[in-house]
């Protein structure tokens, strides 16, 4: 890299790469050897495999679509500019998804934004995983903290099968109504399946904060989806 | 948590995350258990979290504009053009 503007040394990608053994895939040693050999077909795949999903978190920290967009475009150059320095630690989606982070990082504080990264701020009370009306409350004898409005088994709704796309829609707008920290979290742990350790490091939380984070975030998804399919019934 | 006793629903309910995570301390695992194998609402309730997670989990295929595409790959041949 020639100018460090979009990487800054000291929260680079390099920085945290601990040495240690190859964790990679074979599948991603190889993809960089393309890439470094020039093979234009390789970024292609690289492309199609992860920039839907880089463009996911990218939106869960600007909401202009055009500067998330910008921001995606920014870290595929800087990974092939940093491709030299890749050594296999972690996977290349991992490796990406840093990249991103450290790109948005500074994107932001070049912006001199307010940097909405994760944490349990938000303006956020501790509001509780279902309604209050829905439990009955605590001082009640036998009944208190109990259900008053039991859930009902999405009998329905195989986890195997295809979703709907009005389900599908309903999760969408969920987690797009999320706090930006909460929806970050969800977004890396239940949409793209990365583990709890990786998110801490990726998001700089601590493991309590990232549960929080991401129980916050489900408790409100599940409850939507409740809404949602309660209704579909009608 | 350090109460003794059995859970309620309104605490297991706030618990759903750190068992599924599996940091529950090993006591208070037992009483969320304990709690689940007689409560019919709280077992819906964490298969209702279930299915959320696993529908999360189904968001992610997503086509890349083909725009956006072309001038990424346009990108990268600047990029092997560049002298190293």
């Amino acid at each position: 890299m020639t100018d460090g503007a979009e990487i800054p040394a000291e929260s680079g990608p390099v920085a945290d790469e601990a040495p240690g053994p190859v964790f990679a895939p074979a599948d991603d040693l190889r993809a960089v050897e393309r890439l470094r050999a020039g093979e234009e077909a390789a970024f292609a795949e690289l492309i199609d495999r992860h920039h839907a999903a880089l463009l996911r978190l990218a939106r869960a920290y600007v909401h202009n679509p055009a500067l998330a967009e910008e921001i995606v475009q920014d870290t595929w150059i800087a990974l092939l500019e940093s491709l030299s320095r890749f050594e296999g630690r972690s996977s290349l989606k991992t490796w990406l998804f840093r990249i991103l982070v450290n790109v948005m990082r500074s994107r932001l504080r070049k912006e001199s934004r307010s940097v909405p990264f994760s944490s349990l701020g938000d303006g956020e009370g501790d509001e509780p995983a279902v309604e209050a009306s829905r439990l009955h409350r605590t001082w009640m004898p036998l009944a208190g903290g109990h259900w008053s409005s039991a859930p009902a088994r999405w009998e329905d709704l195989p986890e195997e099968r295809a979703i709907s796309a009005e389900t599908r829609a309903a999760v969408e707008a969920a987690i797009e109504g999320l706090p930006d920290s909460q929806r970050q979290v969800i977004t890396l742990r239940d949409v793209e399946g990365f583990g709890a350790d990786e998110v801490c490091n990726l998001l700089g939380l601590s493991g309590t904060n990232q549960r929080v984070l991401l129980h916050r975030a489900r408790s409100k998804v599940r409850r939507a989806l409740e809404s949602h399919l309660v209704g579909a019934e009608r | 948590m350090s109460q003794r006793g059995a859970m309620s629903c309104r605490q297991l309910v706030e618990l759903v995350t750190e068992y599924l995570e599996g940091t529950l301390p090993p006591d208070d695992r037992a009483r969320f258990e304990e709690h689940l194998a007689a409560c019919d609402g709280c077992g819906a309730y964490l298969d209702q979290m279930r299915k959320t997670i696993a529908l999360a989990g189904r968001l992610r295929e997503e086509d890349v504009a083909p725009a956006a595409r072309e001038r990424l790959l346009a990108s990268f041949r600047d990029w092997k053009a560049r002298p190293a």
